[in-house]
């Protein structure tokens, strides 16, 4: 996927952001890992070991020819191709919000892997809260161009994300914005506010819910 | 290289890997105490003997991989895929094809003679996939290979080539199974049994015993061809290269003629391939597709099979194919990772159907060339030298 509005030719910032939440050694499942670059940083900085997810066939060709271990599918539909608990973590870096079933894919990662570490651009920054209010319309960010060229499919805050992580029982264990911000989940209001683009750790399981529960911004949305 | 090298008259390369010493104990239960493997190499085996490449080929095809054929005439059968400066480059690797064991083309099978002077025919032993592997693998022994680099093909040629990585545990570096499956389907072993009742049905088919009759069972091979070719190409396919077009006439005839370019076509590959092909050799390697199935040898979970290989795959499915389908594909892809195993899996969006392997398939290509090259410099070969 190629999801980012702003063409970098070093390394993606959300991609550095991401590889701090792996560790040395784990098996990794980067879904939509277009032409692999992110599993090369992830390979070289953190000694992983990776698998990608890819739809394009430019991509998986590229994948395939830099010696990375590719599947050809969709992660909408192909993702029980892979067994219960086969990977350490699984990783949708800028893809979630490009996703026909973003709850489907989620809950199939947290089935795959033990953890999902999602990255996304949070709509609930400041600037685009104060684009909706004094203006009415939402900057497109990341990129100066109209909403039906660019943007996500699907664009949420960090709060939208955290309800839907709560909706699958799964954790929000670390955050992590792509200027390398870190914090935990009492930063999510913080984050919300401040952030672009951030990087959620969702682990399964423990405690289902109970911190996102305790938050002290209070739900804005319909039970 | 302890056998002797049979280069027969008729052209063919052959080596013994089965003696009344050393027999070859079939699956079945049954065991060949003479077994020649007919077979063909291109390229020269490295000092490290580390370039070894292995193609299957599928079931009506041969060892002539990538050099016409002298018996039939006929041209290379994968000259896109192997050759200098192709995927598979001959100016890099060794490359050794065989002609399965029970095919027709040198290698030991039920037209072959027996030590009494007759001919097999359908009392030779049945066999599988795992004992024409079983063959594969004493050939190169027998020609000095330990590891191989990289074993592809397609078809019952990638059923081969899994068995070939669990038979040969971990001396295959990187497997290329295509438009292939873990087992052979239930809609596969129905086409390949109305194949094998033609050819019985047939009678001078004589229970097998055509060739002492001197009459072969060439109307029964040739519907068991025309059907199968059916599930070779598709639809789409189809309707591009013929629709209804009608063949060498303006209106239907009324008659059991050949009226539409489709049936023609089909006649003709059904005649031209009796010309070349042993019925015998079809029931027979027909037979070892069904008996395939990778799971049931491995107490059911095709995973097992697969387990602790270091083995890296690129598995190929073709979007069009209906006889081994991607769905097929995408099932030995989730027992190769629920394995741990490093695999890739490519899709190629086509409508050439099951053939479109041996056909131009430019982006089949670029992935097979990447996978190798990549598998090729992990591996500590040398890079492919730039063409110009």
């Amino acid at each position: 996927m190629t999801a980012s509005g702003r063409p970098s030719p070093g390394r993606r910032a959300d991609h550095l952001a991401i590889s701090r939440h792996i560790r040395p050694g784990e098996l990794v499942l980067d879904v939509g890992c277009g032409d692999g670059q992110l599993m090369e940083l992830l390979q070289q900085d953190r000694g992983a070991r990776t698998r990608g997810l890819e739809v394009e066939q430019a991509g998986v060709n590229r994948c395939v020819a830099k010696g990375l271990a590719v599947v050809q599918g969709d992660a909408d539909r192909d993702l029980p191709v892979y067994p219960d608990d086969a990977f350490d973590a699984a990783i949708l870096s800028k893809t979630i919000q490009e996703m026909a079933r973003p709850k489907f894919v989620l809950g199939e990662l947290s089935r795959i892997a033990r953890r999902v570490i999602v990255s996304f651009r949070n709509y609930g920054h400041w600037r685009v809260r104060a684009s909706l209010l004094t203006s009415g319309r939402i900057p497109a960010l990341g990129a100066n161009r109209a909403w039906w060229s660019d943007g996500a499919r699907r664009p949420c805050t960090a709060r939208d994300m955290a309800e839907l992580a709560e909706e699958l029982g799964l954790s929000l264990t670390a955050i992590t914005a792509a200027s390398g911000a870190t914090g935990d989940r009492r930063s999510l209001t913080r984050f919300n506010w401040t952030a672009e683009e951030l990087v959620f750790v969702l682990e399964r399981g423990e405690r289902p819910g109970a911190l996102l529960s305790a938050a002290p911004e209070p739900s804005q949305h319909d039970p | 290289m302890t056998a002797p090298d049979l280069r027969s008259a008729d052209g063919l390369r052959r080596l013994v890997i089965a003696t009344p010493d050393q027999p070859l104990r079939l699956d079945g239960g049954r065991a060949l105490d003479h077994v020649e493997i007919a077979y063909e190499t291109w390229g020269e085996m490295s000092s490290r003997k580390d370039n070894v490449v292995i193609i299957c080929h599928a079931l009506t095809g041969d060892q002539f991989v990538a050099s016409d054929n002298p018996i039939t005439g006929r041209p290379a059968w994968w000259p896109r895929m192997v050759g200098p400066g192709k995927p598979i480059d001959t100016d890099r690797f060794f490359v050794v094809a065989t002609n399965v064991l029970g095919g027709c083309m040198g290698s030991t099978g039920p037209a072959s003679i027996r030590s009494d002077g007759s001919v097999w025919g359908a009392e030779f032993p049945h066999i599988t996939i795992a004992d024409m592997v079983r063959a594969q693998i004493a050939l190169i022994d027998r020609l000095g290979v330990e590891d191989v680099f990289l074993a592809l093909g397609g078809s019952i040629g990638g059923m081969q080539v899994l068995q070939w990585t669990v038979q040969a545990r971990n001396r295959v570096f990187s497997a290329i199974p295509i438009a292939s499956a873990g087992r052979q389907s239930a809609q596969n072993i129905g086409f390949y049994e109305v194949g094998r009742q033609a050819i019985m049905a047939d009678p001078n088919w004589r229970e097998g015993a055509y060739l002492a009759a001197g009459r072969r069972p060439d109307r029964g091979l040739a519907v068991a061809r025309m059907a199968a070719h059916i599930t070779y190409v598709s639809e789409a396919a189809l309707k591009r290269k013929f629709d209804r077009r009608l063949q060498d006439r303006q209106s239907v005839g009324f008659g059991f003629d050949a009226d539409f370019q489709i049936e023609s076509y089909l006649r003709h590959q059904g005649q031209s391939f009796v010309d070349r092909f042993d019925a015998n050799s079809y029931l027979y390697i027909t037979r070892a597709m069904d008996y395939f199935d990778l799971a049931a040898d491995h107490g059911g979970v095709l995973a097992n099979a697969f387990r602790g290989l270091s083995t890296r795959f690129c598995v190929f499915s073709f979007s069009s194919d209906w006889h081994y389908t991607p769905e097929e594909s995408r099932d030995l892809v989730r027992a190769l990772n629920a394995a741990g195993c490093e695999t890739s899996y490519v899709s190629i969006e086509t409508d050439k159907g099951h053939d479109a392997f041996l056909l131009e398939e430019p982006n089949f290509e670029a992935a097979v060339t990447g996978f190798v090259d990549a598998a090729a410099e992990a591996r500590g070969l040398p890079a492919r030298m730039p063409r110009s």
